[in-house]
């Protein structure tokens, strides 16, 4: 049943859509579809842009208002043909996103949809108290949309318009979310660091989804001013905006199905509570938003999945068809000599205030090396760690890589140039599998952009990314697991995919961030067979780790720190007799 | 535009700014403590409004049976949550009590009072203590279990919050709109101006709420406890602060404080069910400009959007809600640059 | 000498990773109880459970009471107090506010001049006398120590736990602040103390605990303890296979 669905619901569905005006179906139902079409196209949007991103917008009408406004003013007042206004309205919807998500896509947090309901009001004032767009009245007389001779009217002949862009929005938003610009666009929820670490840059992606949201949007007003034939300030108010994130939420806002189901529900129920609270409570009145409010705060309260997640159940997703046997490599970085000099860390400082977290601490790995840098708790490992890939910034000092000076690059800077790491808490994308997780460290290795991705002509491309993901799974002895969801993966496998994800960046240099940490002593032992492999390969390595045990055998040379400063640095023998490093791990005085 | 001109605008933007001040205290007050953005403060102010005026035309006011209502639902609620968790029944009847108390007597005084026709005052003060009992209860039906959300979850259920109660008060207090006699008819002149004894009260109980407050945050270990919770959750539960007794203290006090400039602004508005959401929404303004966090910022922020408004109606009347509204965005981006930048997923 | 604390068979861990194994052990009233060993053994989920900063399984009797269903402010109104690893500190509060709110407990339980208290602290910690007025994050790590230590004692506690109290301080902090600890159990106070430091912690202490990967390996007298080559081993693994 499930695979059934998998392959053929989409297809099915857009099918009955298509057809169903030809079906001898009511007309009001007809009517109700147009209606759940037009939604449908924002919150896909919202889908795109909330539930996948991580961007909460409550602004989207007033973007559906800028192509019904465009669509209305030039067909009336300047005798446009609808479909020139249709690219007129994307293009106006293009640029207040850019400028909008210039401003706001910086911002943080909460700010952001703080920021989306200030402008969604200040865009719908705009439009009601500007006299050539009619006020409060609107504008009125549109005509009907015509192909060739035949005009489409605003019933069965427009729902095969509005399905066509709907199911093509939802088609491309699909295709869109299984792809590298896709994978980049689940990275942004996780937080910038991961993201960035892998060379993506969040604030470009972040755009895209919003300018994609702003399309969307654009086009469900565009055929909305042809729908109503009226169109004036009311459905594109704050209110509307809400709703539109509210379907969304509901329907599940991290499933593209769930922006159908939302839309449905709530245009269904609304219907039909605008028809039966005014008789049950005895007084006519707009009660539906009663219900609406309540079912919201519930929903987030016990099944903040939305409806979907009840149906989901019934749909698990397939296992990913292995077509990529033949897909040639991806290009190969040119690797460093052994004993080139790397990783020079020269002096650095990190200051936190008054507090020093890194005292001067200087140290160099060579081509080939594997060196441990660790300290009993709160040595400041992890700091140094960040310094050097560029989270942090440096209060003093210089780090240079294979010659060149990184300290206050960006970390995909660094990235590019042939860092990788992992890091102390895992940073994954739990929704995705392990091969796709992995095959989002190609990112810097492959070109495919949003247009390309949901046209999916970037299928030749995604092969060889995968067939790279799949290559450093068998490397490190995951190959097995890669159809599993990552979420679904215990501490020590996600430390393992993780290192995979790093080494699908074809690095020059390993940075690892206390991979040990929180491992069973099973786990530990795979995770010190692998680490012992690559380095049999040839890969340089820095080891973060606090388990001296673990690192004895594995490294070249160790690093040991102490309240920010460099303690010792030597062979594992030379550290392990040491008895000034025993003491700092006792606590002795010394 | 004459100095005479100026004054009077001047004057109108900060009477209407201290208003905005007392709603933008209470929304950083509410963050500050429990991390919700409460979109809904507006529709404490509409509350206040529309019962005192019900009380006014002898009425039982609806505010009575909605709050009966929720403090039934949030009882029965807790009651079954405390049920399922095996919780001592000796407790539980205790809570479940404790939570219809209050509402309970404060809505049989009012249902006394309503068609005795008593002094305003005391109407006043009936009405305080009538919405004042919402905020605990609005805070416990939707907020509580989720206190471990994310700024984003909980203002989204804000969202939700605000739609049910703009709903709830079409339901209860009907379509139409009320206009509130002035507490104090007098008139003063202080120079070109013309005060009135409304425009009095509402800068004194402004200046009496604001060194209120800050007398309580500062000094009280109360009100210090509070903003403990907001600095550190787990430090101050480490304490034996309580976040749910924390969150209804602010949120009974973001009720008062709502309630309060309802009252208020009386005589100057025709109050709706719905119009408490965009005079919200500007103390929200000014809360946000203060970044959620600083008192005297939103002080000066509301007394900035009360100017900004009333300068703004009087040159582009119609567009001044596009200047208030629009101008907040770059102070928003001002903000997220400054502050802290977490990553809160 | 009265049992204050019986923990036995605890459980606890973080999501569906158990860290905690079943744990057995005791603390007697005015002793000071010592659980020490290497990193990520368990010693702060052991702290944590015992305060209900996370869920754990398995019977924990304090002071008689039995703690199952008891919540977190529950548990320091009976008079646990915890000093956590991250200190969970007032930041942008100052010192004093930090020390009054401690002090929170004794407030609502209505204690005669709990006020008073803040003259005990100030005294065993003139250093947070000095700077009353500062905001607690702007102190060094070793005051911050202090005043999280100093913030736990306003409440008279009657079991005071300490959550690696020399984490991140230099040597001489260390010393300053395992004085403090001796001052005290001089003064009766009963203390359970989470350390990696082995050796200033079995000075300190009555009794010790070692534990390892969850479970306890070793316990005894404190003085004991300190001579036992097997603590050295648990914290140096390679030294034993090595050597």
């Amino acid at each position: 049943m499930g695979a059934f669905f998998q392959r053929w619901g989409f297809a099915a569905f857009a099918v009955l859509m298509l057809v169903l005006p030809a079906l001898p179906v009511p007309d009001f139902w007809v009517t109700q579809s147009n209606y759940i079409g037009l939604y449908s196209l924002v919150s896909l949007g919202l889908v795109l842009l909330t539930g996948v991103a991580g961007l909460t917008s409550f602004g989207q009408a007033a973007f559906v208002g800028v192509g019904a406004y465009t669509a209305a003013f030039l067909a009336t007042k300047l005798g446009v043909s609808p479909w020139l206004t249709l690219l007129v309205g994307l293009g106006l919807a293009v640029a207040v996103a850019l400028v909008l998500g210039a401003i706001t896509l910086r911002m943080s947090g909460h700010y952001l949809p703080l920021a989306t309901m200030c402008w969604g009001l200040a865009l719908n004032y705009a439009m009601a108290n500007m006299d050539w767009l009619g006020k409060y009245d609107g504008l009125l007389g549109i005509p009907t949309l015509h192909v060739g001779a035949i005009d489409l009217g605003t019933e069965r002949g427009l729902h095969v318009v509005i399905w066509v862009f709907a199911l093509a929005g939802a088609w491309g938003v699909t295709n869109l979310l299984d792809s590298r610009p896709g994978r980049a666009i689940r990275s942004l929820k996780s937080g910038a660091t991961m993201a960035e670490a892998m060379g993506i840059s969040t604030f470009r992606y972040k755009t895209l989804a919003f300018v994609i949201a702003a399309m969307l949007a654009s086009v469900s007003g565009w055929l909305f001013a042809h729908f109503q034939r009226t169109v004036n300030p009311t459905p594109f108010s704050l209110g509307k905006g809400i709703e539109y994130l509210f379907m969304a939420v509901l329907g599940g806002v991290g499933q593209v199905w769930g922006a159908f189901l939302g839309s449905a529900a709530v245009r269904i129920v609304d219907d039909q509570l605008q028809v039966w609270l005014p008789r049950l409570i005895g007084t006519g009145g707009n009660f539906e938003v009663i219900v609406f409010g309540i079912v919201l705060v519930v929903i987030l309260k016990y099944a903040p999945e939305g409806l979907w997640s009840f149906v989901g159940r019934w749909t698990p997703p397939a296992r990913r068809k292995r077509d990529w046997g033949g897909a040639p490599a991806l290009p190969l970085r040119a690797k460093p000599a052994r004993g080139e000099l790397l990783l020079e860390v020269d002096a650095v400082r990190k200051e936190f205030g008054g507090l020093v977290a890194v005292n001067d601490v200087s140290f160099q790995i060579k081509g080939g090396d594997i060196v441990g840098l660790i300290g009993p708790n709160g040595a400041g490992k992890s700091t140094t760690f960040n310094l050097v890939t560029g989270v942090l910034s440096l209060t003093r000092g210089a780090v240079r890589f294979r010659g060149e000076a990184i300290g206050g690059l960006p970390s995909r800077e660094i990235a590019r140039r042939g860092i990788s790491r992992t890091f102390q808490h895992v940073k994954m994308i739990p929704e995705m599998t392990v091969l796709e997780n992995v095959a989002l460290g190609g990112y810097l290795r492959s070109r495919s952009g949003a247009l390309k991705a949901m046209l999916r002509l970037d299928r030749a491309e995604e092969r060889q990314l995968f067939a790279e993901a799949e290559r450093q799974l068998a490397r490190i002895g995951m190959a097995d697991k890669m159809d599993e969801l990552a979420g679904n993966l215990a501490l020590g496998p996600q430390r393992l995919m993780e290192i995979a994800r790093a080494l699908a960046t074809d690095p020059a240099l390993l940075l690892l961030d206390e991979p040990a940490a929180g491992l069973r002593h099973k786990e530990k032992q795979a995770l010190g067979d692998v680490l012992r492999q690559l380095k049999a390969e040839g890969m340089s390595i820095l080891l973060v780790e606090h388990d001296m045990d673990f690192v004895m055998g594995l490294t070249d040379r160790i690093v040991v720190m102490e309240f920010g400063t460099r303690l010792i640095e030597g062979t594992p023998e030379e550290v392990q007799a040491s008895p000034a490093v025993r003491a700092a791990y006792l606590g002795t005085e010394h | 535009m004459d100095l005479s001109i100026a004054g009077i605008l001047a004057l109108d933007g900060v009477t209407n700014g201290a208003v905005y001040a007392l709603l933008a205290l209470a929304t950083v007050l509410v963050f500050a403590v429990t991390r919700v953005i409460f979109i809904p403060q507006g529709e404490f102010v509409a509350f206040g409004a529309l019962t005192l005026a019900l009380f006014q035309a002898g009425k039982v006011p609806g505010t009575v049976w909605l709050l009966l209502i929720l403090a039934g639902v949030v009882a029965l609620a807790e009651l079954v949550h405390g049920l399922r968790h095996h919780l001592a029944p000796r407790r539980l009847v205790r809570s479940f009590v404790g939570t219809l108390a209050y509402p309970v007597l404060v809505s049989i005084v009012s249902w006394w009072a309503a068609p005795r026709g008593l002094p305003i005052l005391v109407q006043a003060a009936l009405t305080l203590a009538l919405v004042t009992a919402f905020g605990p209860l609005v805070y416990r039906a939707a907020y509580e279990s989720l206190a471990d959300a994310s700024v984003l979850v909980l203002l989204i259920v804000s969202v939700g919050v605000h739609f049910a109660l703009v709903g709830l008060g079409l339901l209860f207090f009907g379509a139409e709109g009320f206009r509130n006699p002035s507490f104090w008819d007098a008139r003063f002149s202080a120079g070109p101006l013309a005060l009135s004894g409304q425009t009095l009260i509402i800068f004194a109980v402004s200046i009496a709420l604001i060194v209120g407050l800050w007398l309580f945050f500062e000094r009280s270990l109360r009100g210090k406890a509070l903003r403990a919770t907001a600095v550190n959750r787990l430090g101050a539960r480490l304490m034996g602060i309580s976040s749910a007794g924390a969150g209804r203290l602010s949120f009974t006090m973001a009720a008062f404080i709502g309630a309060l400039s309802g009252l208020l602004i009386g005589p100057t508005t025709t109050v709706f069910y719905d119009s408490g959401f965009l005079i919200g929404l500007k103390g929200f303004v000014a809360a946000v400009f203060a970044g959620l966090s600083s008192y005297p910022l939103a002080l000066v922020g509301a007394l900035g959007v009360g100017l900004l408004e009333s300068f703004g109606s009087f040159w582009a009347s119609a567009f001044k809600e596009v200047i208030v509204f629009g101008a907040i965005v770059p102070v928003l981006l001002w903000r997220s640059l400054r502050d802290p930048h977490t990553e809160d997923h | 000498m009265t049992l204050l604390l019986q923990v036995t068979d605890l459980h606890a861990g973080y999501g569906r990773a158990e860290v905690l194994t079943g744990l057995n052990f005791k603390l007697e009233k005015g002793q000071v109880v010592t659980v020490i060993g290497p990193n990520g053994a368990g010693k702060s989920t052991t702290l944590n459970a015992l305060m209900a900063v996370l869920p754990s399984r398995g019977q924990v009797l304090f002071d008689g009471t039995d703690l199952a269903e008891v919540t977190l402010e529950e548990r320091v109104m009976l008079g646990l107090a915890l000093v956590p690893e991250k200190r969970e500190l007032f930041g942008t509060m100052a010192v004093e506010d930090n020390l009054v709110l401690g002090g929170f407990r004794a407030m609502k339980q209505k204690v005669p001049n709990w006020r008073g208290e803040l003259d005990r602290v100030y005294e065993l910690f003139p250093r947070l006398k000095e700077r009353r007025a500062q905001l607690a994050g702007t102190l060094s790590g070793g005051e911050r120590q202090m005043l999280a230590v100093g913030r736990a004692l306003m409440s008279r506690p009657k079991l005071l736990m300490l959550d690696e109290p020399s984490l991140g301080l230099a040597p001489l902090v260390v010393r300053e602040i395992f004085r403090i600890i001796e001052r005290l159990r001089e003064q009766g106070t009963s203390i359970l103390l989470i350390e990696q430091n082995a050796r200033a912690a079995l000075e300190v202490a009555d009794h010790g605990y070692v534990l390892e990967t969850g479970a306890i390996v070793l316990d005894g007298p404190a003085d004991q303890l300190a001579h036992d080559p097997r603590v050295i081993e648990t914290y140096l693994g390679a030294a034993r296979k090595a050597g």
